[in-house]
């Protein structure tokens, strides 16, 4: 049995080169509970984990195993869960706990039709908001969209990296027909890849304070068992990790959660822009519907029309910047989404009368298809 | 000269920001924390290698006094981050302590799985029988006929009998204590946390305040006779006619079987993992 797969070139589905991009980024913890379209990828963790020395556990729900994706994590290992909608619903609970508590983890939702159990085998991108306010209370958190089996591979190790590096829970958004899409794929290799890992403290553990403040808002972290005794837990807590009721301290903490996301913007926010430079008109697409675009912006471009493709990779913080220098120079920029337009009321957000915003939306369990994708530039 | 029970106290108990506690005056969840504290200093176990989780409700607040690794994790889930800390570092020695809401209500998905799935964890589960902390609503273990304030007109609903559930769900070590059985309770933790597999010691426990004061036994002296009477223990209960058991319940070591759990198996499935 070859366990080394570095190197080498598979026919890989999206899903299968999630579970390798985890790995390669050190994932040894992998906690799911069965559910379409994301079961292949607790299907490979479980066969790829043991062999690499890491856990692999099916749990009894999705609560459960993002519960014990946290508790992995807090003992120093890197976790990971991988789900669909209904599952996604579940897991808001301790989705804001790992907020809260500032514990890494990645929490892959492959969006299938909803709401409810919906359409299972079908492609949709119902859950962008969901993943950006589903958890209760008033916090920051990185989403990131995937378009391609390549894409689930190495997005799912930036994942990681970004998870680690600034302790929060990072949400990546695939689809059904990115999950199920499979395309031959070369495994980097390991060096060639660039893993983060947490900042773990090096002061005495007498003088550690789990939670405190520094420039970059992102305190170095202690495993669990390594000798720095400390306080974790979803109140709201002080900088020893410790309830607190104190103003001073309440409003301190959560802008600091704010503040260290806020601070790592020009990294976090990942776009791929193809054509821009001299568009008059962009695509913002995101996910499968990002290929379609790709391919659309292609087909435009050769009947004369000057069109581009702005592919969001970080969905949230929602990457204004680009976007907004994109609106300068466009007359229009379409927005096509499976879903009813949840990133076209972002656009809009950020669209201070600079440019026209055209929605294109699909809700039949179909994906928007590049000639969909072509007439719409054509009519504008 | 300082008795051995202050000595506990320095050893075990934070000393800066965290007291006066949550508690009542007289809650069983002091005596729990002893009995705890005590068990573990006996077992001779590294401050630094226990973790110590809760869920949410007073129960969820002991981790906060108590000089280990503690965890105050979400309403019901406390097993599954126990569950995610033992896999990825089990040397450490992992203690859950949950509320009868906690464990049996909420969580109880979670209880039962982790009963069959034999994870060597301990659960402390405090059973006084209501929802203490948001007022004295009814529990999953509030009996028959009480009075609560989700139940003004009696409760209608049948308890959960939590250690025979967890005997019955493939717990390898189950027992049920009081909180006026103290010295046993020690015994029974002691014996509940050193069993290499999940184990289970509910403690039955008084909540005077939320419980008692809807149920004539408006103080902590009552609760506890009411306890004492109540309780039956597990090698007399044999010997007595099953009419006089009807609201009795057992204490004593429900189970304690030996069987391989789930760490030692995962070994193994490593090594196949590797070879095939």
């Amino acid at each position: 049995m070859v366990t080394d797969l570095n190197g080498k070139k598979f026919l890989l589905q999206g899903n299968e080169a999630m579970a390798e991009g985890a790995i390669a980024a050190g994932c040894r913890f992998f906690a799911g509970y069965p559910i379409t379209p994301a079961s292949e990828i607790s299907e490979r963790m479980s066969f790829r984990l043991p062999q690499v020395d890491g856990t692999f556990i099916q749990m009894e729900d999705e609560i459960s195993s993002l519960g014990a994706v946290i508790g992995a994590s807090l003992a120093g290992v890197k976790s990971m869960t991988a789900t669909s909608g209904p599952g996604f619903s579940l897991m808001q609970e301790n989705l804001g706990y790992a907020c809260m508590t500032e514990v890494p983890c990645v929490v892959v939702n492959v969006m299938r039709g909803g709401p409810s159990t919906g359409l299972p085998t079908s492609p949709s991108q119902g859950d962008v908001l969901q993943a950006r306010w589903g958890t209760h209370g008033d916090h920051p958190v990185i989403v990131l969209a995937v378009s391609s089996v390549s894409e689930c591979f190495s997005f799912t190790v930036t994942a990681f990296n970004l998870s680690e590096k600034y302790r929060v829970p990072v949400v990546i958004l695939s689809d059904e027909v990115v999950a199920h899409s499979r395309e031959t794929f070369t495994i980097p290799s390991a060096d060639s890849i660039e893993v983060v890992d947490r900042i773990v403290p090096n002061v005495p553990p007498e003088w550690y304070k789990p939670y405190e403040d520094n420039s970059r808002g992102v305190p170095p972290m202690a495993a669990m068992g390594n000798g720095y005794r400390h306080h974790v837990t979803g109140l709201v807590h002080d900088s020893y990790g410790f309830p607190t009721e104190r103003q001073d301290e309440i409003e301190a903490f959560l802008k600091r959660q704010f503040r260290k996301i806020t601070n790592g913007f020009f990294e976090i926010q990942i776009t791929k822009k193809i054509n821009i430079e001299d568009a008059e008109i962009a695509v913002i697409a995101y996910g499968s519907v990002a290929r379609s675009a790709r391919r659309a912006v292609a087909m435009a471009r050769s009947h004369g029309i000057r069109a581009g493709l702005i592919q969001l990779v970080t969905l949230f913080p929602f990457p204004k910047n680009t976007v907004v220098n994109v609106m300068r120079q466009c007359k229009a920029i379409l927005v096509p989404e499976m879903n009813m337009g949840q990133i076209s009321r972002e656009v809009k957000r950020v669209n201070t009368g600079l440019t026209e915003i055209v929605k294109y939306n699909r809700i039949d369990g179909q994906l928007i298809t590049p000639l969909e994708i072509f007439e719409q530039l054509q009519k504008i | 000269m300082i008795s051995g029970m202050t000595q506990l106290r320095h050893k075990y108990l934070r000393h800066h920001k965290k007291f006066p506690h949550v508690w009542c005056p007289g809650c069983g969840n002091g005596i729990v924390l002893g009995a705890f504290i005590r068990a573990i200093e006996r077992l001779g176990l590294e401050k630094d290698d226990i973790v110590f989780a809760s869920g949410i409700g007073c129960s969820g607040r002991m981790p906060t006094y108590v000089d280990l690794n503690t965890l105050h994790t979400t309403h019901g889930r406390a097993l599954t981050f126990a569950t995610g800390i033992k896999l990825a570092k089990p040397s450490l020695t992992v203690i859950a302590v949950m509320g009868d809401g906690d464990a049996a209500a909420i969580g109880g998905n979670h209880f039962i799985h982790a009963a069959r799935r034999n994870l060597d964890l301990t659960a402390i589960i405090i059973n006084n029988q209501i929802y203490g902390m948001t007022g004295g609503q009814a529990s999953p273990t509030t009996p028959y006929g009480a009075h609560s304030t989700t139940s003004s007109f009696t409760n209608i609903e049948h308890a959960f009998s939590i250690a025979e559930l967890a005997v019955a769900a493939g717990a390898s070590f189950v027992a049920r204590g009081t909180v006026y059985h103290a010295t046993q309770l020690d015994k029974l933790l002691e014996k509940g946390i050193s069993k290499n597999g999940f184990s289970v010691v509910e403690i039955m426990s008084n909540c005077h305040v939320q419980f008692g004061r809807r149920n004539m036994m408006a103080d902590p002296v009552t609760m506890l006779n009411w306890l004492k009477d109540h309780a039956v223990s597990k090698d007399n209960g044999s010997s007595m006619p099953p009419d006089s058991l009807q609201d009795k319940f057992t204490i004593g070591i429900l189970a304690d079987v030996d069987k391989p759990d789930y760490i030692e198996e995962y070994k193994k499935i490593r090594e196949k993992a590797k070879r095939d």
